[in-house]
């Protein structure tokens, strides 16, 4: 018994591509299907922002993630730390694409979407979470105080860890931590996106 | 090593999985098919071993709702069920012309399998064999006389 050489038939049956917009439609049927089952553990999606595309990612606690850009390793991290069960589903994100919207469009001031704090522990955690609650929009804070306000005062560079491991960006401030003197200190969305976020809430002073 | 996330698996194996469910069961039921095993398998997903073959994997859960399709299909007297025969389940007129796949789904039913195992899915005979439940030999065998039976199909 041999193998049959390998032919341009078997080539083509190898390559042979279906119509994408068929498949696509397949997908999202399939995708439909699963959320109503309960079983897209993580949603997301990409919207528009004046910042560039936005990942935003949920869970059924919350919303779980803010990533600039489309980051590839987003989704992995997404995998390892919350479930495998991940899947583009953006009906999903849209109470939370609707807020951020409304905030870019200068129409809202604070956030009222569940949030899952999952993918920070600890005092990263406790950190961000006294900025989320105490730190309002058109305000600063330097990392000094915020270490502070977390119970550390000792712990700023602990503070410059969690504002640069914030896993969601914008909704939860991070924009807002400045260096003592007021200086801009750093931004994982790059100092540009730090400059406009101050500037849309009036706490940048050109 | 963890899981990847699910969308990297379908993203990277959507496209032939929704072939090989389209080719073995028609085009009016192969994105029932397609959706049946993307759910199958997203549902089973977080429990697979870390090593698992994922596209191989993948493949079976299709195989297995494609054989659920022929299973049910067989029991209700569906005008486009297997015939006795062994001729296809497939209308050929309704598969778009000038498709290679199209022509596949115009094989009898263990050599469309065995074909779609072997092309799309990527499985040694050894394993083609366990899915039909034949003999290595009998994989080879069919896998053979697909190929026979499309070489003129394509030429035409």
């Amino acid at each position: 018994m041999t193998t049959p050489p390998t032919t341009d038939l078997e080539a083509a049956l190898r390559t042979a591509p279906p119509d994408p917009a068929e498949v696509a439609r397949a997908v999202w049927a399939a995708v439909e299907r699963a959320d109503a089952e309960g079983l897209v553990d993580v949603a997301w999606a990409t919207v528009d922002s004046p910042l560039g595309p936005l990942l935003l990612a949920g869970t059924d606690a919350g919303l779980v993630k803010v990533g600039f850009g489309v980051e590839d390793a987003a989704l992995e991290e997404l995998a390892a730390h919350v479930s495998p069960r991940v899947l583009e589903a953006p009906q999903r994100l849209d109470e939370a694409r609707r807020e951020l919207d409304e905030y870019f469009a200068g129409r809202r001031q604070a956030f009222e979407l569940p949030l899952d704090w999952r993918l920070s522990r600890g005092f990263r955690r406790t950190v961000l979470e006294r900025l989320y609650a105490e730190v309002p929009f058109g305000r600063t804070v330097s990392y000094l105080e915020l270490a502070s306000k977390s119970g550390n005062p000792k712990a700023s560079r602990a503070v410059g860890t969690a504002m640069a491991t914030n896993p969601l960006p914008i909704v939860v401030p991070c924009h807002r931590v400045l260096r003592t003197g007021g200086a801009l200190g750093g931004y994982g969305g790059g100092l540009d996106a730090k400059r406009h976020l101050l500037a849309l809430e009036g706490a940048l002073l050109v | 090593m963890d899981l990847p996330p699910f969308q990297r698996l379908l993203d990277e194996h959507r496209a032939d999985l929704y072939r090989f469910c389209v080719a073995q069961v028609g085009p009016d039921h192969g994105p029932d098919c397609f959706q049946e095993a993307v759910v199958a398998a997203l549902r089973a997903y977080p429990g697979l071993r870390r090593d698992e073959n994922l596209r191989g994997w993948l493949f079976t859960i299709a195989h297995h709702k494609v054989l659920d399709h022929h299973r049910t299909s067989a029991r209700r007297p569906v005008p486009t069920g297997v015939q006795p025969d062994g001729q296809p389940a497939v209308p050929a007129a309704t598969l778009p012309d000038g498709d290679l796949w199209a022509a596949v789904g115009r094989l009898p039913t263990m050599q469309r399998g065995a074909i779609a195992l072997r092309y799309l899915a990527d499985l040694p005979y050894a394993e083609i064999a366990v899915r039909l439940g034949c003999s290595e030999a009998a994989a080879r065998q069919n896998v053979r006389a697909g190929l026979a039976g499309l070489r003129p199909e394509v030429s035409r």
